[in-house]
């Protein structure tokens, strides 16, 4: 690899400054507090803190509703990276067939990206809300007792939805893009060579697709773990009882609403080194059965 | 193997026809070779053939089935890319066993297959390489493998050489004409390399804006070519031809010097095709034709003369004998070789 040197010392370091920056105040500042808090504990009214060492972090691992909250983002997150990425697939494989008006589909596909998590969550909250919601009478009628206000599991079934939903878009996109960079020369000489469509799309295209799918994962992992505070926040406020209450969801929380400042922030941390290893454990082994081209 | 018959083939994209009936029978273990300028129709003509492209009317059997209606996978046939088209995630091994699995051959067969294809194509120590880490050469070669192993009923290809350096796709060349003699294959292949037709066909299809100008071997086409668009398409350096006047057995040239032929209709404009080698110098008195070079190309055997018709700007280009000594501005005076020339109608193009 070639390598660019720079004229001066200082250059470089302007050049990264605004990065810097924003890392710093966004990123390490609120990080270091973050650190800092987890092992005080302050008295209800903010008045003075003391050093409690790793007592906030023993607390929080042995209470019950964390480790609940920490059974919700698994069941949760699992489902919405495998939903909005399995029909997102779907979705872009389909579009590909379509000859006339594609690009009216990919247009429409792409729409609900453009809207904000909160406003998804009350758009879901508004078809499914078991007194008035357009698709609730439907269901009632189709014998279930559809009532998330009250059922935990339909609940998390209307947050995953309305997570999954909103997250489509972006998937579809990637994976529309990743399609088109499939040379259809592959696919004709796996049709010649005697392979059906299906056959065809599990040995070739889902293999050469996978880069995309790799990062898709990635990203749909962090998505389901933190960009959906607005969309639980909206549709059920991580009711009822705490069924639809994520780790994100629990900071919040108990750091805003319960103003315990040493948990909420104890959790943070704990939350942070999830996310660390999860993601180096999707790079370090998933990211081995990747094909890059 | 089998035969293959077009009948009446055609095609239409979009209502504007691209191939406009080609009836051909192809025999069992014949080598064609398929030819023409760019956009003539000789991908959309093969790939109709491998079923990747519909057929708009006209019908293709391949053994003794109309395959019409069928897919590729059912019309036992093998084809080789200008791309190669490998699956850049399998190894040289997995892609050419990638058909017989799906056939699901007993593994031992595959084996045995694959190891006698990589054998014939000395691809034996690059079996494990992904195609990203071959040499065009060898691309070219794995294509081929994945086509031979399956012992297809035919064998097509779309300008498989046409990637490769000049060096490489002669030698390659010289593989793919073995490969036919060894397995008697039934073999389609597509180039715009005259050479490459010339040398590999057994027939060759000339083809011109989608219609088959001619069908024959290669020596036919050459000596006898079937239209005016065939005679400047094949040979290289391309066949002269212009315009001559018919009056009562004489032909009036360009540069309106009187030339008596044989075989000229009674009057009428006609189109003269002279090859480059088929004119001979002779005397200044006698008839022919006066040429006035404009530059020469002296190869050592044989020099290339370029020049016009006097009195005219219709160019001519003259193969005359190494030995010749001629210089820019000489005056060259040619006649046709006995048999050698060839009229087209003005109108038609056809043959005359
Ligand atoms: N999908 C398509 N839609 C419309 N026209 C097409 C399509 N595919 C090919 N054609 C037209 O059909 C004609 C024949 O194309 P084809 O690819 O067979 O040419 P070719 O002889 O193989 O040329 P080349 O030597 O450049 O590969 C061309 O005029 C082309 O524009
Ligand atoms: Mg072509």
């Amino acid at each position: 690899m070639r390598r660019t040197v720079f004229p001066h010392k200082l250059l470089p370091w302007l050049l990264l400054a605004p990065q810097l920056a924003i890392t710093l105040i966004f990123f390490y500042w609120p990080a270091a507090q973050a650190f800092r808090q987890s092992v005080l504990r302050e008295d209800p009214f903010g008045l003075s803190s003391k050093f409690v060492g790793l007592a906030n972090f023993r607390k929080v691992l042995n209470d019950p509703a964390y480790l609940n909250a920490m059974q919700v983002t698994v069941v949760f997150s699992v489902l919405v990276a495998f939903f909005a990425m399995g029909i997102a697939l779907f979705l872009a494989v389909q579009v590909e067939k379509i000859i006339r008006g594609k690009g009216l589909y990919r247009t429409l596909m792409i729409w609900p990206y453009a809207v904000a998590p909160a406003i998804a969550g009350m758009l879901w909250l508004f078809m499914f809300n078991p007194s008035f919601g357009t698709l609730a009478w439907p269901l009632r009628q189709l014998g279930i007792a559809w009532n998330p206000l009250l059922n935990g599991d339909q609940a998390m079934a209307l947050v995953v939805a309305a997570a999954t939903w909103k997250q489509i878009s972006y998937n579809f996109l990637f994976f529309v893009a990743g399609l088109q960079a499939i040379p259809k020369s592959l696919l004709e000489a796996a049709a010649i060579d005697g392979a059906t469509k299906r056959h065809a799309f599990w040995t070739i295209v889902f293999p050469l697709l996978t880069p995309t799918t790799f990062f898709l994962l990635v990203v749909n992992t962090v998505y389901a773990l933190f960009d959906t505070f607005g969309i639980i926040h909206a549709v059920t406020s991580g009711g009822p009882g705490k069924s639809t209450e994520t780790l994100v969801y629990k900071v919040y929380n108990d750091g805003f609403v319960n103003l315990i400042m040493g948990d909420s922030a104890a959790q943070s941390v704990i939350l942070m080194v999830i996310v660390i290893a999860l993601t180096a454990f999707q790079f370090r082994f998933i990211e081995k059965r990747v094909h890059y081209g | 193997m089998a035969n293959i018959q077009l009948n009446d083939l055609r095609k239409s994209y979009a209502g504007q026809e691209v191939i406009h009936g080609i009836t051909m029978n192809i025999s069992n273990g014949e080598f064609v070779v398929i030819v023409g300028p760019s956009g003539c129709g000789k991908s959309t003509l093969l790939r109709m053939v491998a079923g990747l492209e519909g057929i708009s009317a006209g019908t293709i059997s391949i053994g003794d089935r109309v395959v019409n209606d069928l897919e590729p996978r059912e019309r036992d046939i093998a084809m080789v890319f200008q791309n190669y088209a490998l699956y850049p995630h399998m190894s040289v091994r997995e892609n050419m066993a990638y058909g017989l699995k799906i056939a699901r051959m007993p593994a031992a067969e595959i084996d045995a297959r694959v190891a006698k294809a990589a054998a014939i194509l000395e691809l034996e120590p690059y079996l494990d390489r992904k195609p990203r880490a071959l040499s065009g050469g060898q691309r070219q070669r794995v294509a081929m493998g994945r086509a031979l192993v399956r012992e297809p009923a035919a064998f097509l290809l779309d300008e498989p050489l046409s990637n490769l350096d000049a060096k490489l796709r002669v030698q390659m060349r010289l593989q793919i004409k073995d490969l036919h003699q060894t397995t008697g294959q039934t073999m389609l292949y597509v180039t715009h390399d005259q050479v490459e037709a010339m040398t590999l066909a057994d027939r060759l299809i000339v083809m011109n804006k989608g219609v088959a100008d001619q069908i024959a071997t290669p020596h036919e086409v050459y000596m006898t070519p079937a239209s005016e668009f065939v005679a400047g398409f094949i040979g290289s350096p391309a066949m002269n031809i212009f315009t001559v006047q018919a009056e009562a057995g004489v032909a009036v040239l360009p540069g309106g010097q009187r030339l008596p032929l044989s075989g000229l209709p009674a009057s009428g404009e006609v189109r003269l095709g002279l090859r480059p080698e088929d004119m001979e110098i002779v005397d200044a008195g006698t008839p022919s034709i006066p040429v006035v070079l404009r530059s020469v190309e002296w190869l050592g055997a044989d020099a290339f003369g370029y020049g016009v018709i006097e009195g005219s700007d219709v160019l001519m280009t003259l193969r005359l004998p190494g030995s010749t000594v001629a210089a820019r501005g000489d005056r060259l005076h040619v006649a046709p070789a006995e048999g050698r020339m060839h009229l087209f109608s003005k109108e038609t193009g056809k043959r005359l």
